[in-house]
């Protein structure tokens, strides 16, 4: 592949904000000439903005993006040497298939010989030879995104952007295509920028990912490092199936969580330490004997899923994990299981506790996420001081009725850690407020929030 | 793009001169008198006046009977026109609608003309009979509309969990079908409220309607009596359009 | 089969109740009484006498009709072209801005022409513009162009939004992309548009009765409105009903169906 050392496009420190939201949160990134790029994410993290950026329909509020070290933030979009793929296509309805390719090129104004020329040829290169005057209505969505493909192709851009191409199609028609793609990447020595929110063709396709969430980069790496590599709990959870659990570093080298000690490859993280660790299903042994075994549980279910088995079981301090075998274990039965310390994924915890910016009320009372909460009795603050209010996760109670909660918020993020959920809630006011419960919820539930007033705490806001 | 808000700014203040600025003119001449003096006389006059009041109380009656009466007879119908197992003609329905854009004053004269030869007398009930004539298309289209568009599977699912077709149409596309047969009263309720040449050739003059003493006024240059009156029809329509709450959007696709 | 036999009558019979007073002007149209329901012999002299003037007052009727279509004609085509553009500008607006002028241009839809008469009668005289046939067709506008905007409307919503973009996108300045691209798209809209506007101006009695001012401006309602005052209908009133209702009728026979066609071709699909 022809990947060059050389940056063909870079954005450094970008922001946008949509009436006051920031959906864009000083995103910095480059792309080299001639890679495939993909910004991943789940839907309102910021990739299709950032798309949109770079082709010059939004302009940053902060930040610059360089074509070749030369600043174009100001250049609208008709006069970038870019092209874009939208995600439903956007193929112009009045127009066929030859005049929708041939758009651009009758905007230069190039002769007609070179226009035929030119759609002749992308027209070969997406297979499509003997579609030029059907009416692009008449199309089916394979067909009509290789029209889009085309159309974009044929002004022969620096970089080609894709807003999620193969959303709108069906797997087999999108596992073929992603093949196709990568083929025309390849032929083409184009630069693609590839928006997605699929983890598994980012995968498949990509030479970099950038992972993104809520408006700011997680991580950028190539697949595999993203992969075996996650930095953080999110985009373990986020790029292919994992247990992440709450653990502590001991020391160097050596890490408890689902209730034993294991050794490990990480170090620098101090003593004592509480962690996440992350493990890939498919990299913990699972056997019939316990000797050699680290630690023991029961199976609790066992799926077939085409090349491997998936179960889940319980481990002998209650914890529940996820395992990929090739080979099935009865329910019910116990098992050993082995974990590798090259296999065992440590990551820094990105918060312990939930700290509000708070101001005192009075007494008993402090404000924060705009309400007014309870608090314990106390006379450290006078009534005006701005404190900390820090909230353990388990202390936030959630129910069934925003009517019935302090606060109404929604559920944002799940997170499954073996043994609860941690979850992220989305207050009206777009606060998060994160909670650790042993209740079920789904992403999108509706919420109150309680707090209660012993589980405020007080301290002073360090500045 | 967010430019492209200011496009509308001429239209705007087009809505502005010759729709909102009109209608405050109606309230403003309403209470002065002729040399343009604070004045709640016009309002007075107008309560005091038997011959208004009454006038005021038959186009109200007229309208009231004429909407009914176009709902219990287009409603059947647009159920009809919108039902695939007794109607599956698309001329059908244009032959219903194709009256709508006629002019309505020859139309009226048409019916006249034939009561005439058939030696009617022109009285009310050939006043209401006009009157339903040229506005009955405008409630079946709108409910055909709504009946026409509804999911036929709110009806299989009424019928699937164990309602018979009586109990279908009462408890499931009658309800669902209010939105249309409100856009309907609108349709038909503001312009027979409103009107004046109709009912003067429907009845030879012989009845009066609210709309034909509003124009006496203004015609006779007693346009701030005529704009207190105006203002009394603007409040009935207020009402009536406050009634339909969201429901007023009027279909555009008309044609 | 009982029932669809009864629901058939119905539709029938409604049907007729409907057209019986237009047909029966229709027939009665063939023949030279001065009196309706009077057949005495089959005749194109009434036709005659519309189209060469050789009866009382003719001169001024044709003179009502011409102006009737050139009032329409200008109004819609003024309506199309401003409602087109609000359209575009009312689509890209959000909130509160979008919610008073929708209010505002769904006021004349739903007014009752007498007000929408009476008040713009009262705008004129206040601000001492005298009334004629200027006056006329703004009046016409104020209540076409909110017709051409609800036609048009729809089609922005329905059109891909990044249409306009992918224009940018291959090259096209905001101008192109404008004409040849977002144009196109609307042009379904803005025709029915056009024709919904035509329409409600040919139909309209009131507005114009109250905005014509008094310098003898005649539109085909006003006229009839004058001539039956007088005293019933005049013979040549009947070939030209029956003309203008046939002309109706094919157009939106010939709208209506080609629309039901693509509608069903969609379907198919």
């Amino acid at each position: 592949m022809s990947v060059t050392s050389e940056n063909i496009i870079s954005l450094n420190h970008v922001s946008k904000s949509y009436s006051g939201k920031k959906v864009l949160d000083d995103i910095s990134f480059y792309v080299r000439k001639g890679e495939f790029v993909t910004l991943l994410g789940p839907s309102g993290c910021g990739k299709t903005t950032t798309l949109r950026l770079i082709a010059g329909f939004l302009s940053p509020d902060e930040g610059d993006i360089l074509l070749d070290g030369k600043d174009i933030s100001e250049i609208p979009p008709y006069r970038r040497p870019f092209n874009t793929v939208f995600q439903r296509y956007a193929l112009f309805p009045h127009l066929d298939v030859y005049d929708n390719i041939a758009f651009g090129l009758k905007l230069q104004k190039l002769p007609s010989e070179e226009i035929d020329k030119r759609v002749r040829k992308v027209l070969k290169m997406v297979s499509m030879t003997d579609y030029e005057d059907r009416d692009v209505e008449s199309l089916s969505g394979g067909q009509q995104q290789r029209v889009a493909i085309a159309r974009a192709l044929v002004n022969q851009p620096k970089i080609l952007l894709l807003d999620e191409p193969l959303a709108a199609l069906d797997l087999k028609m999108r596992k073929d295509m992603q093949i196709e793609l990568k083929e025309m990447h390849r032929e083409l020595g184009i630069t693609f920028i590839y928006v997605t929110h699929d983890q598994e063709e980012a995968l498949t396709l990509s030479d970099t990912i950038i992972v993104m969430n809520e408006g700011k980069i997680q991580q950028i790496g190539t697949p595999t490092d993203i992969y075996n590599e996650p930095k953080n709990s999110f985009v373990a959870d986020f790029i292919g199936e994992s247990n992440i659990l709450n653990g502590k570093m001991i020391e160097d080298r050596k890490v408890e969580f689902v209730g034993h000690c294991f050794d490990c490859v990480d170090e620098g993280f101090g003593q004592n330490v509480d962690v996440d660790v992350v493990i890939r299903p498919e990299d913990i042994y699972i056997m019939n004997k316990l000797e050699g075994a680290q630690f023991s549980a029961t199976v609790k279910s066992c799926t077939f899923k085409g090349v491997h088995y998936e179960m889940f079981v319980d481990t002998d301090k209650g914890y529940e994990l996820m395992i990929q075998d090739y080979n099935a274990f009865e329910p019910g039965s116990t098992v050993g299981l082995l974990i590798r310390p090259s296999d065992i994924q440590v990551m820094k915890k990105e918060r312990s506790c939930n700290s509000f910016e708070a101001t005192v009320v009075d007494s008993t009372h402090v404000s924060f996420l705009s309400e007014t909460f309870e608090t314990e009795e106390q006379t450290r603050f006078p009534a005006g001081t701005k404190v900390l209010a820090r909230v353990a996760f388990d202390k936030v109670d959630l129910t069934d009725h925003q009517e019935d909660g302090t606060i109404d918020g929604e559920v944002h993020f799940l997170l499954y850690k073996g043994d609860h959920y941690h979850l992220t809630v989305l207050t009206s006011e777009g606060e998060h407020i994160w909670v650790d419960t042993n209740d079920i919820w789904d992403k999108g539930d509706l919420v109150g929030v309680n707090i209660a007033k012993e589980d405020i705490h007080l301290c002073e806001l360090q500045q | 793009m967010n430019k492209r808000s200011s496009w509308a700014l001429p239209y705007f203040i087009f809505l502005l001169l010759f729709v909102a600025l009109p209608l405050i003119l109606v309230m403003v001449y309403a209470f002065q008198d002729g040399s343009g003096h604070f004045t709640l006389s016009n309002i007075t006059k107008f309560f005091s006046d038997s011959d208004a009041l009454g006038t005021f109380a038959l186009s109200l009656e007229v309208a009231v009977e004429n909407t009914l009466i176009c709902i219990l007879l287009g409603y059947p119908a647009a159920w009809v026109l919108a039902n695939k197992e007794y109607n599956r003609s698309a001329v059908t329905i244009v032959l219903f609608i194709l009256p709508m854009w006629i002019n309505a004053l020859m139309r009226t004269l048409a019916t006249t003309e034939l009561f005439n030869m058939l030696g009617v007398t022109l009285g009310k009930g050939t006043l209401l009979y006009g009157m339903v004539y040229d506005y009955l298309p405008f409630m079946i289209y709108p409910i055909y509309n709504v009946l026409n568009k509804m999911d036929k599977s709110y009806a299989e699912a009424a019928q699937d969990l164990g309602a018979t077709p009586w109990k279908v149409f009462w408890k499931v596309v009658l309800p669902l079908s209010m939105p249309g047969v409100a856009s309907g009263v609108l349709m038909v309720f503001m312009p027979t409220v409103s009107t004046f040449a109709i009912s003067e050739f429907l009845t030879n003059n012989k009845i009066k309607l609210f709309g034909t003493i509003i124009q006496e006024n203004i015609n006779s240059s007693m346009w701030n009596y005529g704009a207190a009156l105006s203002l009394m029809m603007l409040i009935i329509i207020g009402i009536t359009t406050m009634f339909q709450g969201k429901d007023k959007e009027v279909e555009g696709g008309m044609v | 089969m009982m029932k669809k036999i009864l629901a058939k009558c119905y539709i029938w019979i409604l049907l007729i109740l409907l057209y019986a007073p237009i047909l029966f002007i229709a027939v009665f149209s063939f023949t030279e009484s001065k009196v309706l329901g009077n057949w005495t012999g089959f005749s194109t002299q009434l036709y005659q006498n519309l189209f060469t003037g050789s009866m009382q007052g003719t001169g001024s009727l044709m003179r009502a009709v011409e102006n009737t279509l050139l009032i329409a004609l200008i109004a819609a085509g003024i309506s199309t072209l401003l409602g087109t553009v609000a359209a575009i500008g009312i689509h890209n607006m959000r909130g509160r801005k979008r919610q008073v002028i929708s209010f505002l241009n769904n006021i004349p839809m739903i007014n009752p022409d007498i007000i929408t008469g009476v008040s713009l009668f009262l705008l004129f005289v206040f601000l001492h513009i005298s009334q004629g046939y200027v006056t006329v067709v703004l009046a016409h506008i104020s209540f076409c162009t909110p017709y051409v905007v609800l036609s048009v409307l729809p089609k922005l919503t329905q059109m891909n939004p990044n249409i306009y973009e992918a224009a940018l996108d291959l090259g096209a300045t905001p101008g192109q992309a404008l004409r040849k691209v977002l144009i196109p798209q609307l042009r379904p809209g803005m025709i029915s548009g056009f024709v919904l506007a035509f329409t409600m101006s040919l139909d309209d009695f009131a507005v114009t009765f109250f905005t014509r001012g008094t310098v003898g401006l005649d539109t085909l309602s006003t006229y009839i409105y004058t001539d039956a005052r007088k005293g019933g209908l005049t013979p040549e009133f009947r070939p030209l009903i029956t003309i203008m209702f046939l002309c109706v009728l094919l157009l939106l026979l010939f709208i209506n169906i080609r629309q039901f066609r693509a509608e069903k071709k969609q379907n198919l699909k």
